[in-house]
């Protein structure tokens, strides 16, 4: 059944795809479900990620430590760390002192952070592309063979179960904790956390720290995946995520992961029918048509404009 | 003190965290292997300044600062009565007269590099005032204009390839091909919220760069495709290009002097001008008909406008229409003065441009776009500076939102106001 093995094989390619597309598109979704702005720099984040990432791998390599759970370990800590030191300087600098105003005044100003932030990468490391070898190779092969089968990688297998947990964490913080109760109250209505003794300002850093810090989690496992990074990344990256954000409903974090695997399946059979290069018109396309149709996305609550 | 101390420390810390991993250590090829290297000393000097001045600054100057309000008279500001009357309408179609005029003289004095590069400006402006209408005026971000200079750019070309057209036929045909495009975008999505609709045109602008580029056997993908010579502009027939198929009558044999291409660099320049001089008349009046007033009215406050009758859907999708059809007829020229279209002229990055442009000069105000086009290009051209371009276009786009969001020079309506 070379065929059924076939969308079998796509299918788990879109999900390991989606599932890091749903970790960078939980900073999106935090950040509009407490302050309703777009971070169009959170891509960029994600870029440097991997950049950390990729510098830490490679110092270690230089000292001759090869072993792989140190070299895991490394890299996450590193990407997270200096992640969420942009994330919450971004918020700083670019976004908190505009707070309140008129909408798009800080979305322009994202926008800058976003070039701006691409530039000075670019400039400090040069556009060329940097590759690594892939530190975790090998698969298991479901089937007759890799031809006639299904493959997984040991790094998709890693992807998933990394994802997982970090979801998982996510939720119990969210859910258990108390800062995470802040998190959920500020989300219902920013204004009334303040009254109630809630500091918003550092909630809503925390938000951003938070998104910055998953996006380092995917930005290390699809660098490690891909092998391959290059300044520009995080556009795409950056844009894909927030489609998976509005398509599972923006400022719902279940509906994001919802939103990331169905972006991440829809765009492996997509480029499977209309070919490889215009694997990114089906994202886009598809952001147009739920726009269009469903505004609020699958698990999203319609929003009221009040007067 | 503690506690500046501590806010001191932190955001020193903070500053090195974000600098040094990707100022101070650089990723780099050696042979087929990557490498770290550290980066100059003069390089770890300057952040380690930087994080030193913030903690000192924290530690001693702000609350002194910020406490006798020093702060706000730090930045330089012209005298209140000179920057009152620069904003108001009159005093600045004064100023657009006076430009005009200059613009129409200069060339024949200039030389050719520098007429060249004025025409570059003047189609920014072009497109500044046309993305105006759509950003400025009707207060909707557009993040993929240039999807539709590159319609007009590739309607042209692919309209003299294929068929012969020429410049003054093809330019129409490309104004209504890109408003054809921002009414088919605009109908589905205008009824989208402002940050929605932002994502939505740029991943449109994005769609139709990637077709130009995948659709080789029309688009020649991406190669471009070059513009032959006898499509290119002329004056009544007359031709400004070196060489011609027979039967076209050129400029030079019409002299009986040999070929010189400043001719040619200065009727660009003209047609240039005179594309935009008939844009800004165009939008100017179409500013105080009761299309641009609802325009303004709907960027103010839509549920208003919608109590008061009017249909935000047909009011945004003018807006639209009217905003493509410009960057379709910039992009025509665009594509009869580079002579080739490619799809990499068209990415993302120029939008930004443009955007950056519209947010410079004061969003709605014509005036504030023309200086900020050729502020822009002006940086663009200077060598040196080059690389760090972007970077600065970045920066000015969050400094500008966080001190000044109404642009260099703001544009005034005629109002009273009561003085309490």
């Amino acid at each position: 059944m070379p065929d059924l093995y076939h969308y079998l094989q796509q299918l788990v390619n879109g999900l390991t795809v989606g599932s890091t597309y749903a970790l960078i598109a939980i900073g999106y979704t935090m950040v509009y479900g407490i302050i309703g702005m777009i971070n169009f720099a959170h891509g960029e984040v994600y870029m440097i990620g991997s950049y950390i990432a990729f510098i830490a791998i490679t110092l270690l390599a230089m000292m001759g430590l090869d072993s792989l759970p140190l070299i895991m370990v490394c890299a996450f800590a590193a990407s997270m760390i200096v992640t969420s030191a942009f994330g919450y300087s971004i918020e700083r600098v670019a976004y908190r002192p505009l707070r309140g105003g008129n909408r798009l005044i800080p979305l322009i100003s994202a926008i800058g952070m976003s070039i701006f932030l691409q530039n000075a990468v670019m400039l400090a490391q040069d556009s060329k592309e940097k590759a690594i070898a892939n530190p975790l190779p090998g698969s298991f092969v479901f089937g007759e063979s890799s031809m006639n089968g299904v493959v997984i990688s040991y790094m998709q297998v890693l992807i998933f179960v990394v994802t997982f947990l970090a979801m998982l964490g996510l939720t119990l913080f969210i859910s258990r904790s108390r800062l995470g109760r802040a998190c959920r109250a500020c989300a219902e209505d920013l204004k009334m956390a303040n009254l109630l003794g809630i500091n918003t300002n550092n909630i809503i850093a925390l938000t951003f720290v938070i998104g910055a810090a998953l996006a380092a989690v995917a930005a290390v496992l699809l660098g490690m995946q891909y092998g391959v990074i290059n300044p520009y990344l995080g556009f795409l990256a950056g844009i894909k995520a927030f489609t998976a954000a509005v398509l599972g409903g923006i400022g719902s974090i279940p509906g994001a992961v919802l939103g990331g695997l169905v972006l991440g399946v829809a765009e492996a059979f997509g480029a499977d029918i209309v070919g490889d290069q215009y694997k990114d018109v089906v994202a886009f396309g598809l952001l147009i048509l739920v726009l269009l149709f469903r505004p609020t996305g699958i698990l999203g609550r319609p929003e009221v404009e009040k007067v | 003190m503690t506690r500046n101390l501590k806010t001191g420390l932190f955001s020193a810390v903070l500053l090195m965290l974000i600098s040094y991993p990707i100022l101070g250590l650089k990723l780099s090829v050696v042979g087929i292997r990557l490498q770290v290297e550290g980066a100059s000393a003069e390089t770890l000097w300057i952040i380690g300044g930087a994080a030193l001045a913030i903690l000192l600054w924290h530690l001693l100057l702000r609350d002194r600062l910020l406490g006798s309000g020093l702060a706000k008279a730090a930045l330089p500001s012209l005298p209140e009565g000179f920057k009152h009357s620069m904003t108001l309408p009159h005093v600045q179609r004064w100023i657009m007269f006076g430009l005009l005029v200059i613009a129409l003289v200069w060339p024949f004095f200039g030389t050719r590099a520098a007429v060249d590069i004025a025409t570059l400006m003047l189609i920014y402006i072009m497109l500044g005032v046309g993305l105006n209408i759509v950003v400025g005026l009707a207060g909707l971000l557009d993040l993929g204009y240039v999807g539709f200079y590159a319609v007009g750019a590739y309607t042209y070309a692919m309209l003299a390839e294929y068929a012969g057209f020429g410049f003054w036929t093809a330019l129409p045909i490309a104004g209504l091909t890109a408003a054809t495009f921002g009414f088919l975008l605009g109908f589905p999505v205008l009824r989208l919220r402002g940050d929605y609709l932002a994502i939505v045109t740029l991943g449109f602008g994005e769609i139709i760069r990637i077709m130009l580029r995948n659709l080789t056997e029309y688009t020649g993908g991406p190669n471009g495709i070059s513009v032959a010579n006898e499509n290119k502009p002329t004056l009544f027939g007359i031709s400004f290009e070196r060489r011609v198929p027979e039967g076209v009558q050129t400029l030079h044999d019409l002299l009986g002097t040999s070929y010189n291409s400043m001719y040619k660099v200065i009727f660009l320049y003209l047609i240039a001008l005179l594309l935009v001089v008939l844009a800004l008349f165009v939008i100017n009046r179409l500013m105080r008909m009761p299309i641009g007033r609802a325009w303004e009215a709907l960027r103010e406050d839509e549920i208003a406008c919608r109590a008061l009758g009017l249909n935000p859907t047909t009011v945004k999708l003018s807006a639209f229409t009217i905003g493509a059809s410009f960057a379709g007829f910039a992009g025509c020229f665009f594509a009869a003065r580079q002579g080739l279209v490619t799809p990499e002229s068209f990415t993302f990055i120029e939008s930004a441009m443009i955007l950056a442009i519209v947010v410079l000069g004061g969003m709605g105000s014509q005036l504030g776009i023309i200086f900020a086009a050729a502020v822009m290009v002006m940086l663009q051209e200077i060598r040196d500076f080059n690389e760090y371009r972007m970077l600065i276009f970045g920066l000015t786009m969050i400094l500008m939102m966080i001190w000044r969001p109404q642009g260099l020079i703001p544009m005034q309506r005629p109002h009273l106001e009561l003085k309490p």
